[in-house]
């Protein structure tokens, strides 16, 4: 019984994980209707900063997080300014995908030119000592993912639901010709959001830089799973992310535990095939998703 | 208080509007009548600033307006009712009525233009917190022109508003549209409905093959030959 607690925990603290990183991701596609290819690297961008922040300054991680969110939030409104827009008006919308590909692209070159190819590890302060919850154990900066997660997503739904900018930004996910016919500004909104999306990756870096060893592909380890997330999640749904994740953080630390840790990846991607099959609008469907952002 | 001088305009490599002039003066209601594809939704989308003119010039209140973006349009108090409804789907209908007040010019007195916008559309109240996308056509015609009202107008367009729906609800968007003109807001409607439209417009347009090939008084118009026969069907 205690394992049983102990993996499904794992799974939640490992969704947790998986959401943070993913719902930047889902938040730029709903709205801007742009897959990133270059989200793991604004992840990787945000690990270095936090690592830098962190070790020329020794202040704790978590401190880095004034720094590095807006500077995250201005690589993604640059992003979206200087290198989607140009292109939103092309007769071929793959020219985007293309574009966040290159993207993410130089921005790992640059990485490894800057950095080298060796790895930086983030200060921990603690952030790796366990912690116990009744019979199970995590790490304390699980914890903290696991709760910022879900605080991001409460967050996120209560600006777009509540203020007058969020109410624009679902506006024009929803009905981009409508928006502009209420004096939206849209690419301005599409600037903001893109920000807003690379800003919460940067949250997403700065708690989890002290937890894995940062390097120039850091990346594409967790950018795969993200993507599987987002699109279990209903593609652009945050909520649907966040439930999405925690499936996929269960069902790996499951199959980790029963299956063989080798398998572990074959799991997960096998059921999101029969998922896919089954239900080609994710999880979650379309009335969550549509209900909630675009 | 509007003026299209001379616009040629189009999609892509087709040209659809050629030399097309009009204007339309404050507190009038003006309407542009024509068949299908004539350019009716062009012209309004033109004025708006959804569709760069090539050549010609439109002037609001003075101001030359022709080259501005739409959301710079609509803040000088131009707003479009778009064909089709055109809300936003999973938005409730507050919510939708909410993004009416968007403008800046639009933010003050929101509850008490609510307040008078629902009285004129009582079935809209009764919606308020359902979801958009699921009300009848009917209902979607009437939070589109409420969403268009709570924008605070100074020119309030319409495009085709009698677009598929019954007649009964036909009559009464034309209500609404008098008595949007009675309070003072300046209308200019566009549609196929030619006969409804002309009673009760000030002036219209005729609108064929993207120019406009008759103006006149709308009582004029409603007894022109021309009018009458392609039409009209008498």
């Amino acid at each position: 019984m205690t394992t049983f607690l102990q993996i499904i925990t794992n799974g939640l603290m490992l969704g947790g994980l998986f959401a943070i990183v993913a719902i930047g991701l889902t938040l730029i596609f709903g709205i801007v209707k742009v897959v990133n290819f270059a989200h793991g690297e604004f992840l990787m961008v945000g690990m270095f900063l936090t690592w830098m922040i962190t070790t020329r300054m020794g202040l704790h991680p978590f401190a880095s997080v004034i720094l590095v969110v807006p500077a995250m939030f201005v690589l993604g409104a640059l992003t979206q300014r200087l290198l989607i827009q140009p292109l939103m008006g092309a007769e071929d919308d793959h020219v985007q995908i293309f574009a966040t590909v290159g993207l993410s692209t130089a921005l790992m070159n640059l990485a490894l030119l800057t950095y080298g190819a060796d790895i930086a590890n983030t200060p921990t302060f603690g952030l790796r000592a366990p912690i116990e919850l009744g019979p199970v154990r995590i790490l304390t900066g699980q914890l903290y993912i696991f709760l910022a997660a879900i605080a991001l997503v409460i967050a996120l739904q209560l600006f777009l639901k509540n203020s007058q900018t969020g109410r624009a930004i679902r506006a024009v996910a929803q009905h981009r010709v409508a928006a502009e016919l209420m004096g939206v500004n849209v690419p301005r909104i599409y600037i903001l959001s893109f920000g807003l999306g690379a800003a919460c990756v940067g949250l997403a870096a700065v708690l989890i830089a002290p937890l894995y060893p940062t390097s120039s592909n850091i990346g594409t380890y967790f950018v795969l799973t993200a993507f599987v997330v987002v699109v279990l999640g209903g593609l652009g749904s945050i909520p649907g992310a966040f439930f999405g994740a925690m499936v996929i953080g269960i069902v790996d630390s499951a199959a980790g535990y029963y299956i063989g840790s080798g398998l572990r990846e074959a799991v997960v991607f096998g059921l999101f095939l029969v998922i896919l099959i089954l239900r080609p609008s994710g999880l979650f469907g379309k009335r969550m998703t549509l209900s909630h952002l675009s | 208080m509007l003026t299209l001088k001379n616009i040629d305009a189009g999609y892509g490599p087709t040209t659809i509007l050629q030399d097309v002039s009009l204007d339309v003066k404050a507190g009038e209601i003006v309407t542009i009548v024509g068949a299908n594809g004539a350019g009716k939704t062009t012209t309004l989308r033109t004025i708006v600033g959804q569709i760069l003119p090539r050549r010609g010039k439109i002037t609001f209140q003075g101001e030359d307006i022709t080259r501005l973006h739409a959301h710079d349009v609509v803040d000088r108090g131009i707003i479009l009712v778009p064909e089709g409804r055109q809300l936003f789907p999973d938005m409730t209908v507050r919510e939708n009525l909410q993004m009416g007040t968007y403008r800046k010019s639009a933010r003050s007195d929101q509850e008490s233009r609510l307040e008078e916008v629902l009285t004129l559309f009582p079935r809209v109240r009764e919606r308020l917190d359902q979801n958009a996308a699921s009300l009848s056509g009917g209902e979607q015609q009437m939070v589109a022109i409420a969403r268009g009202m709570m924008a605070k107008p100074t020119l309030l367009m319409f495009d085709e508003p009698s677009l598929g729906l019954a007649p009964i609800i036909v009559s009464q968007v034309f209500d609404v549209v008098r008595q949007i003109a009675a309070t003072g807001t300046t209308v200019l409607i566009v549609e196929q409905n030619v006969f409804t439209t002309l009673k009760v417009a000030d002036r219209g347009y005729v609108l064929e093959n993207g120019s406009i090939v008759l103006a006149d008084t709308a009582p004029a118009l409603l007894k022109n030959d021309h009018i009458r026969r392609a039409y009209l069907g008498i």
